[in-house]
């Protein structure tokens, strides 16, 4: 998009990780911001918008938000975008805004000067300068915008001071004229500008004999920046803030407390994400239960007023019931990760995880699996090594999420009806941790597997900054779980959609004669209602009409396949329409056995006691349960988790993988499962 | 010359030199040069990553990352 004159100007905002970029970010664009994908590159940017008028006219600063960077010689991908992003001719960029943290400014000023270096007109804010000044650190600003030869704006984001200030700043920003890299460097010399220098390591960027050049430019830079630092900056020698810190970690990386700690942590979260959700989740159910019965008795009869209840509504709310447990779970990382607690998590974590193929940086994602693997898969983006990243999102949909509990608790109660084990235990329970266990245990050895298989050039590495311990602004999680709900309805709430409503019309449509026979017969009832007898008849009509649907003839289509793992081409039925989203299995058997909708767990739960094979035995046997308990532990049937991990991966092999092995793994072990208990 | 994994708790260095090259461009762009004042802050539980002091803040890293920092024991 060209800036037109000086009345739109285009801005990215650069900075250090950690340095509190998103809080400013945050702060300049609200609810403006808009997360999209970069045409070709794995990380997303943030994009925002503010105006403001100065001199009676209209100005509107465009902000993209990058990821954060340590210097301009990317070490991992998403450090490769953001260097890579900001050099592209085609973005247009007007102005960079260097955001620096000036309670650490240091190491900040290397990115720093670099970015001044490559002649864009610039801005230096200063973030943090509250916390400066509560441990006694003074910055010269004046002596400081003379040596870099740009505004040095400072910002107190967590009570929104400086941000006017900045804006304006915005508008007279101009190129520096000081220089901070060697003039004489020998690896300078077939280059134009440090500019073309850079962009030519970028395109390098793997090759080893830009190490010598990048290390060469980096420490003479350290010796400017210390130069800057003795001029402008007074710091005590003891800051109070890394004192309390220390005080924090004395507890939270203790070899005792510190695991206590994560544990305590991790059950908290647990509890809100199981039950503290389920309560808005329930709203959210009945809501729609009561809006698509409204509507089916206000629209006419037929298949329009058939599509919109069972389809469209049934399918939307089927995305919006996630969204409490979206919410909460964001919530909770984007707290532990502003507050420095993430860094801490991972630091005690890292050497579990590391003979698995995982990092430190893998221990989030996997506890938020057991809510939805969707949130997890979208909060792998912290671990920056690709290889293992890869792994953490290939091995997250094998956790036994809360889509699986439907399914679990039906199935056990059908195996286990008396609920009691050696007198004490809880059958239920134990089998439902036993199953919690052996997911755990699959995606410990699958990752320890893939480890083996898959190959890399980066090398695994924990060189990690431990930010101290900050409170989180309520702003910047808000904004988080704002952001993260809105791609989740965008993105994987299209895809659920469209596969509710054309799991409707499978089930809805047939194209064989008996459907048409009893399609007819049923309009012919439908006309005398009211008697028990007709309802019951209508009902038994209608499972009949399931089973010569274009699904049903599909569940006997695919009988021969899953016959081997003790199934019929009713729980065929119930296997593909829960392709979508695995807790449609209980419905699906519900509609199937004709269960009495008011006490649906009871009514299904001693029909599948109740059914029987054609030579009289029992259908539900404890091999055909824990046959299909195996098989909804390990297959892969999640459509929003098929649709993260594409969006996540951006490559449709590594999603075809995921299904392939996991729908194998689903059918060995339930097939496995089956002939041993049978 | 001693290697930063030998360091112990209370006792403080400065940074000499690193013994690999691609690694050391990392560690010099967080702030773990040559000349700075080093010091270990805590170990993980398990004993790596360790967490050390550096240029006004806090960096952990893993044992065999921190063997290739050499550096000199101050008394």
């Amino acid at each position: 998009m060209p800036s037109n004159e000086n009345n739109h100007l285009k801005i990215a905002l650069l900075g250090n990780p950690n340095s509190g970029k998103s809080s400013v970010f945050n702060a300049l664009t609200g609810l403006s911001q808009k997360t999209g994908n970069y045409a070709g590159v794995t990380v997303d940017r943030q994009e925002g918008k503010t105006s403001f008028s100065k001199n009676n006219s209209k100005i509107t600063l465009s902000i993209i938000d990058l990821p954060g960077i340590y210097s301009l010689f990317p070490k991992s991908n998403d450090e490769l975008i953001a260097c890579k992003t900001l050099l592209d001719e085609n973005e247009n960029i007007d102005v960079i805004v260097i955001v620096a943290d000036a309670s650490n400014l240091k190491r900040n000023l290397l990115l720093a000067t670099q970015l001044i270096d490559l002649k864009f007109k610039t801005i230096l804010a200063l973030n943090m300068m509250d916390e400066a000044e509560n441990q006694n650190i003074h910055i010269d600003i004046k002596e400081l915008e003379k040596i870099t030869d740009v505004s040095v704006i400072p910002l107190d984001s967590r009570r929104k001071k400086g941000f006017d200030t900045l804006k304006e700043a915005v508008l007279k920003a101009k190129t520096s004229n000081s220089v901070f890299y060697n003039l004489n460097a020998d690896y300078l010399l077939n280059h134009k500008s440090y500019k073309d220098f850079i962009l030519h390591s970028l395109l390098n960027h793997n090759k080893s004999n830009y190490a010598k050049a990048e290390n060469d430019d980096k420490l003479y830079r350290y010796n400017s920046i210390n130069y800057i630092i003795a001029k402008c900056v007074k710091s005590p020698n003891q800051l109070t803030s890394k004192q309390l810190s220390s005080k924090i970690d004395k507890f939270a990386t203790h070899k005792i407390f510190g695991y206590l700690t994560l544990l305590t942590i991790l059950f908290l979260v647990f509890q809100f994400i199981f039950y503290v959700s389920e309560i808005p989740m329930t709203w959210i159910e009945t809501g729609f239960i009561n809006l698509g019965n409204y509507l089916h008795h206000q629209l006419p009869e037929g298949q329009l007023n058939d599509l919109i209840v069972n389809g469209l509504i049934a399918g939307i709310s089927g995305v919006i019931m996630f969204i409490p447990q979206i919410a909460f779970l964001f919530m909770f990382i984007s707290f532990l990760e502003d507050s420095g607690y993430m860094a801490r998590a991972g630091f005690i974590m890292d050497k579990i995880m590391r003979p698995f193929g995982l990092n430190g940086k893998s221990v989030i994602p996997l506890i938020s699996g057991t809510a939805c693997a969707v949130p997890a898969i979208m909060a792998t983006r912290t671990i920056s090594n690709t290889k293992e990243r890869l792994i953490t999102v290939f091995i997250l949909p094998l956790i036994s999420c809360s889509a699986r509990l439907p399914v679990y608790t039906l199935l056990i109660s059908v195996m286990y009806p008396d609920n009691t084990f050696l007198g004490i235990f809880n059958t239920k329970g134990l089998v439902l941790f036993l199953l919690y266990f052996i997911g755990f245990f699959a995606t410990m050895i699958t990752a320890f597997f893939l480890k083996k298989i898959l190959k890399t050039t980066e090398a695994s590495s924990y060189i990690m900054e431990l930010p101290v311990y900050r409170w989180p602004q309520a702003r910047n999680i808000f904004l988080t779980v704002f952001t993260k709900v809105n791609v989740f309805i965008k993105e994987a709430g299209l895809i659920i959609l469209s596969i509710s409503v054309l799991l409707w019309f499978l089930s809805t449509h047939g194209s064989s004669n008996k459907f048409k026979e009893l399609e007819a017969s049923q309009v012919v009832l439908a006309k005398n209602t009211g008697t028990d007898s007709i309802t019951s008849e209508l009902n038994k009509i209608e499972t009949q009409k399931l089973e010569y649907s274009y699904i049903g003839q599909f569940g006997h289509l695919i009988e021969p396949v899953i016959k081997p793992l003790g199934y019929d081409w009713k729980i065929g039925i119930a296997l593909i329409t829960s392709f979508a989203a695995r807790e449609v299995f209980v419905g699906t058997m519900a509609t199937i056995y004709q269960s009495n909708k008011s006490d649906e767990d009871i009514g299904i739960k001693n029909k599948l006691l109740s059914e029987k094979n054609e030579n009289d035995t029992l259908k539900y046997t404890p091999a055909v349960c824990w046959s299909l308990l195996l098989f909804y532990a390990f297959a892969l049937q999640c459509m929003s988790t098929i649709a993260i991990v594409k969006r996540e991966t951006k490559s449709w092999s590594w999603v075809i993988v995921q299904l392939i092995f996991m729908f194998a793994l689903a059918y060995i072990s339930a097939f496995s499962a089956y002939k041993l208990l049978s | 010359m001693e290697s930063l994994d030998q360091l112990k708790i209370g006792q403080t260095a400065i940074v000499r030199e690193f013994s690999d090259e691609v690694l050391s461009t990392k560690l010099i762009e967080m702030g773990c040069l040559p000349g700075e004042t080093i010091s270990i802050s805590k170990t993980a539980p398990l004993g790596c990553p360790i967490a050390i002091n550096i240029s006004g803040y806090e960096l952990c890293l893993r044992k065999n990352e921190a063997a290739s920092v050499l550096i000199e024991l101050l008394p």
